[in-house]
């Protein structure tokens, strides 16, 4: 599904992602982690084409095609969906409104005619109670006055909605109590499927405990310097970072 | 103890472009600029015949045109006396404008098309006439008739047609052109012409009183509700005739009425002078509810041609607890220099003010409200969002005045900017004065653009920048474009989406 070959990223000159290899195939979860400032972030922008970055050097393969050569939005309608570390209001854009527009070019994109508006609000509710949010969402605008924890449930409820082929989860487990994680890794376990794929970016160990990776990957300085099964998470967790910078900064 | 406060804020926001390494940069001008360019949907004139007065303006045009409409000596009385202080006086140079040259002696006054005006049935109206009714979306047929809304409809300097008279006649409503009323009710016009907006006013006063051609009047009688959003459709049509409507509005007392007023234009390659003027009289109890959606042609992307829409409306609380409000949407003309305000005299009275007003290419707007309370316990809310593109200039200038006799008065304002782009821009002028100690003024203000991480945002869940716009400045809008009757809501919001989305509906 996702070829990632030798992927150097910089911004405003400065090197960030120093050659980045890896591949995700349909069905798999990877994990990413790593200290502040390894470029998980950055990876997971420049995957979804954010314009603030430059690709210095390698290619990104996406169901075969070219990812740098689509737009976003058409990276988007193609199945690609960013969980954003720091979901951005946008007030006056109600959920509802901003969900109907999105859906229809998702769908648009696949072939697929637009929903009725009744078979619209359905989804809505279904999706809506998969992540355990008050439906009184539907009629807010967008992230707007939210809370932290409300803003990264809206990320999986938007994601319930679009049923993306690849979810890129950009630390969503971050300033969340414990209901509250558990409530979005069960969202993302039910959405979980032999098609689908995803990436998971986190800090924490415990996420996974939900969301069982099948490969973790430790991103250190721009490198992916060290890939695994599950249990390279719990090593983490028990050596902490500094395992990871004593080993590489040696080289 | 006397508290006056002058406040005078003056922002300009020129967003500059900070980004660097953006591989994207020339796409996403690009866009912005495919988004903000627009192919006047309305660009076609009806080719009927039409009497036009050769061009000048001197006595003898003003007296040809009172007498072309038959009108009474006291009318032709007021005209002169009118043109004869315009005369002294000179156009105003305050405004943040760039103002084109107009040559007052290269106008004609008067276009009437030859069509003879008041037809029994549909069937005598010019059938051409009909058409481009039917272009701009108005079919004065029994269609018309079903969704109730009574249209006035003016073209160029002639009302050719009055529907639903009758029904309205039954409950003592008078709905005609300002001919008809100046013919048939000449007391109620007398009584209320120019009170509201004298012509030593201002010069664009003094210019419409003196060669005004037609418009709408108006008269709820005392306790009746008016069924129906009343309407009136004009446009321009032959090149050089300035357009000048002069409408009366009065709800006497315990009455309630709602009025829209849209306008179309054909595309032109001079300029066009509109200086109207409307005036409103409440009284005790009385509502009277205003609405404009405005989408005069804007001139071309260069900047070339357009409507000049310079137009005085104000409206005046006379009565107790009487409400004034004005909503508008103003997304054409060239240039836009109108203040829609409220004279809030008789105790209670409340006094509104909604707006939208978009530029966009080279377009510019000097736009805003005065709120005058006399009254004890009057009221007033302002509330308008300015939305600015390409290279254009949008200013909002806002008078809140609260004389010493307006004890206990309140005034909410809140004027917003929207930038789109980096080439134009958005300026508040607003001026309080408070004269005594028991009222509140509260005036709150914000300018943004859309941010990329919104674009961004927007992008990542499949929706193009276009369509990310239109549901952003729509959202932007919502508050004022709630309050417009549900008619008009629909045409407003797909207006805002096509002024500065290309061809996305």
């Amino acid at each position: 599904m996702l070829s990632i070959k030798n992927l150097s990223v910089s911004i405003k000159g400065k090197q960030i992602l120093k050659g980045i290899n890896f591949d995700v195939r349909p069905g798999e979860v990877h994990a990413i982690m790593g200290p502040n400032g390894s470029g998980k972030s950055t990876l997971a922008s420049v995957l979804a084409g954010s314009a603030a970055f430059e690709v210095t050097e390698g290619q990104v393969l996406y169901m075969g095609q070219n990812l740098f050569d689509m737009r976003p939005e058409d990276r988007a309608r193609a199945g690609i969906f960013l969980g954003f570390q720091y979901p951005i209001e946008i007030p006056g854009v109600s959920m509802a409104n901003f969900m109907k527009t999105a859906l229809k070019e998702v769908r648009n994109y696949r072939g697929l005619g637009a929903l009725s508006s009744s078979d619209f609000m359905k989804l809505m509710r279904e999706k809506i109670s998969l992540v355990e949010i008050d439906s009184k969402l539907i009629n807010r605008s967008v992230n707007e006055g939210f809370s932290g924890g409300e803003k990264k449930k809206n990320e999986i409820f938007q994601m319930a909605m679009l049923e993306p082929k690849l979810s890129i989860l950009d630390e969503t487990d971050s300033g969340l109590d414990i209901d509250a994680l558990r409530i979005v890794a069960n969202g993302v376990t039910k959405l979980k499927r032999p098609d689908n794929s995803f990436i998971v970016i986190t800090h924490y160990q415990r996420l996974l405990n939900y969301i069982v990776p099948d490969y973790v990957h430790i991103l250190y300085d721009g490198r992916i310097v060290k890939s695994a099964g599950k249990e390279l998470a719990y090593e983490l967790e028990e050596k902490g970072y500094d395992w990871i910078k004593n080993s590489n900064d040696d080289l | 103890m006397k508290i006056i406060s002058f406040i005078f804020a003056f922002q300009s926001v020129i967003i500059q472009n900070s980004t660097s390494t953006i591989w994207m940069e020339n796409d996403k001008d690009k866009i912005i600029s495919d988004v903000t360019l627009n192919d006047y949907k309305y660009g076609f004139h009806t080719d009927i015949e039409t009497e036009i007065i050769p061009v000048g303006l001197n006595e003898e045009v003003i007296k040809i045109i009172s007498s072309k409409k038959n009108e009474p000596e006291w009318m032709l009385e007021f005209r002169l006396k009118a043109y004869g202080y315009w005369q002294t006086i000179t156009v105003p140079g305050w405004a943040h404008l760039k103002l084109p040259e107009i040559n007052y002696q290269e106008i004609s006054y008067y276009a009437a098309p030859k069509q003879k005006v008041s037809p029994a049935g549909i069937e005598e109206v010019d059938p051409q006439l009909l058409e481009t009714f039917n272009k701009l979306g108005i079919p004065l047929d029994e269609q018309k008739l079903l969704t109730g809304v009574a249209v006035d409809a003016v073209i160029d300097s002639v009302s050719v047609k009055t529907t639903f008279k009758k029904n309205l006649a039954e409950l003592g409503i008078i709905f005609c052109s300002i001919s008809e009323a100046i013919q048939q009710h000449p007391d109620l016009v007398k009584k209320y012409l120019g009170t509201v907006v004298p012509f030593r006013d201002n010069y664009f006063a003094a210019l419409n009183s003196a060669v005004f051609s037609d418009g709408s009047f108006c008269y709820i009688p005392k306790g009746v509700r008016c069924p129906m959003e009343l309407s009136t459709y004009f446009r321009i049509n032959a090149a050089n005739t300035g357009q000048f409507e002069r409408t009366l509005l009065i709800a006497d007392d315990d009455s309630y009425v709602s009025y829209l007023e849209g306008c179309t234009a054909p595309r032109r390659d001079e300029n066009q002078l509109h200086a109207a003027v409307v005036e409103l009289v409440a009284m005790n109890n009385a509502e009277i509810k205003y609405s404009t959606v405005q989408n005069w042609y804007p001139g071309d992307k260069e900047g070339k041609g357009g409507i000049l829409n310079f137009v005085t409306k104000r409206g005046i609380c006379k009565g107790r607890n009487s409400k004034i409000s004005w909503t508008q949407v103003e997304t054409g003309s060239a240039i836009t220099w109108k203040y829609p305000s409220c004279i809030l005299r008789g105790e209670n009275s409340t006094g509104e003010f909604y707006s939208v007003a978009v530029t966009n290419n080279f377009q510019q707007a000097d736009t805003g409200t005065k709120m005058i309370h006399i009254g004890k316990n009057t009221r007033s809310t302002i509330i308008s969002k300015g939305i600015s593109a390409g290279k254009s200039n949008n200013s909002y200038r806002g008078l809140v005045r609260i004389a010493g006799s307006a004890e206990n008065s309140r005034n909410f304002s809140q004027c917003d900017s929207l930038l789109l782009g980096d080439k134009c821009g958005a300026h508040t002028f607003p001026y309080i004065e408070v004269d005594n100690k028991s009222s509140i003024v509260e005036h709150e203000a914000t300018t943004s653009k859309i941010s990329e991480d919104q674009m961004f945002y927007c992008n990542q869940r499949g929706i193009s920048t276009e369509d990310a716009i239109g549901l952003i400045v729509n959202g932007y809008a919502k508050e004022v474009l709630n309050k417009l009757p549900m008619e008009f809501a629909v045409e407003a919001q797909k207006l805002l989406q096509i002024s500065l989305e290309g061809s996305v509906g």
